[in-house]
């Protein structure tokens, strides 16, 4: 009997990271913008989503790929929008990874604008997942506190952007908008920030421009 | 809470080089675990305890090497290992810094044990 140790230094997300890149790549040559959003469960992103839809239409076309560990809910939503949706659930996995992704992209219609990605509703794990898509957003609700960033890190510092949602509860709880940002800066430099509150659609225009730039640049870029 | 997909992934790896050489058992693995890689080390033992039964790998020890945040300073080029979630620059307070380490879920090394002479 012999024993040998055998130096490997295997990456254990490499076979997400390339097919991540695979998504990255194929959508880019489409000219689709992929948008993969991230937060707690009931911080707003549906609600974020049907209200970009009433915002976007007419002047970009969208379409989401919406991950759960249970039910049709969330794609349910998006479509009574008349938006294309489709659902993903992950059947108790906490987050989604990118070869799920691979599975939907062939049904993604070839002339859309906007990719969303509705990741499942948790603040950790889905951090550690590149979709292939070219902004991250998390979502921040004000009842869940200013404090978050600080504590979860990770979620953050993968971010591109943060969007504060449901600002119309902020004058009745103690949430401190300049204080989470001021937090989320903190962790990292640059990251662009917006106010919304999706029921109302206050500062939905603002994200959508947001959003628009970021299509123009990958389009150009491809150009 | 997606440390059990991770181990099926370091499986995978230990399948893949117990078969290339020829090995009948895993004895150890050695995972390189970042601070900010967002996984638990208990609950990666926990999922390699769980997951190993009636493997190869069924009596393999499983080592875990903590690997703490480095951090790059793009203004002065500084670097430095972070204990807490600052992150500046330890020596000229810079935000401007890029994570050099710390973000690691890899299989570092693995003893393999092989039957015969």
């Amino acid at each position: 009997m012999t024993t040998k140790t055998i130096s490997v230094l295997q990456d254990l997300l490499a076979t997400n990271k390339q097919a991540a890149a695979a998504i990255r790549q194929e959508l880019s040559s489409r000219g689709i913008l992929c948008i993969n959003l991230l937060s707690s469960p009931g911080s707003g992103k549906t609600t974020l989503l049907e209200s970009l839809a009433d915002r976007l239409r007419g002047r970009y076309r969208m379409a989401v790929i919406e991950g759960d560990i249970e039910t049709e809910r969330d794609a349910e939503r998006i479509r009574a929008k008349g938006i294309p949706a489709w659902q993903i659930t992950t059947g108790g996995a906490c987050h989604l990874e990118a070869r799920m992704i691979g599975r939907v992209l062939s049904h993604v219609p070839a002339a859309i604008d906007f990719l969303f990605i509705e990741n499942v509703g948790n603040l950790v794990c889905p951090a550690s997942y590149d979709l292939g898509e070219d902004l991250r957003c998390v979502l921040l609700s004000s009842p869940e506190g200013d404090d978050k960033p600080a504590k979860y890190p990770q979620a953050f510092l993968s971010a591109d952007c943060l969007i504060l949602t449901k600002a119309d509860l902020v004058p009745y709880l103690p949430f401190d908008p300049a204080k989470a940002a001021a937090e989320a800066l903190s962790i990292k430099p640059g990251l662009r920030i917006f106010t919304v509150s999706a029921l109302r659609g206050d500062g939905v225009d603002e994200l959508a421009a947001y959003f628009a730039e970021a299509l123009e640049r990958l389009r150009s870029a491809r150009a | 809470m997606h440390e059990l997909s991770l181990i099926a992934s370091v499986f995978d790896v230990l399948e893949e080089n117990a078969r290339a050489h020829g090995a009948a058992r895993v004895t150890k693995v050695v995972l390189q675990v970042g601070r900010m890689s967002g996984v638990v080390p208990d609950l990666l033992e926990s999922a390699f305890d769980t997951y190993k039964q009636g493997t190869l790998a069924e009596g393999a020890r499983l080592e875990i090497v903590d690997v703490p945040v480095r951090l790059r300073c793009s203004d002065c080029g500084g670097e430095a290992a972070r204990e807490d979630s600052d992150f500046s620059c330890a020596a000229c307070g810079s935000r401007r810094v890029e994570i050099v380490a710390g973000r690691e879920l890899v299989v570092e090394r693995i003893e393999l044990e092989t039957d015969g002479a």
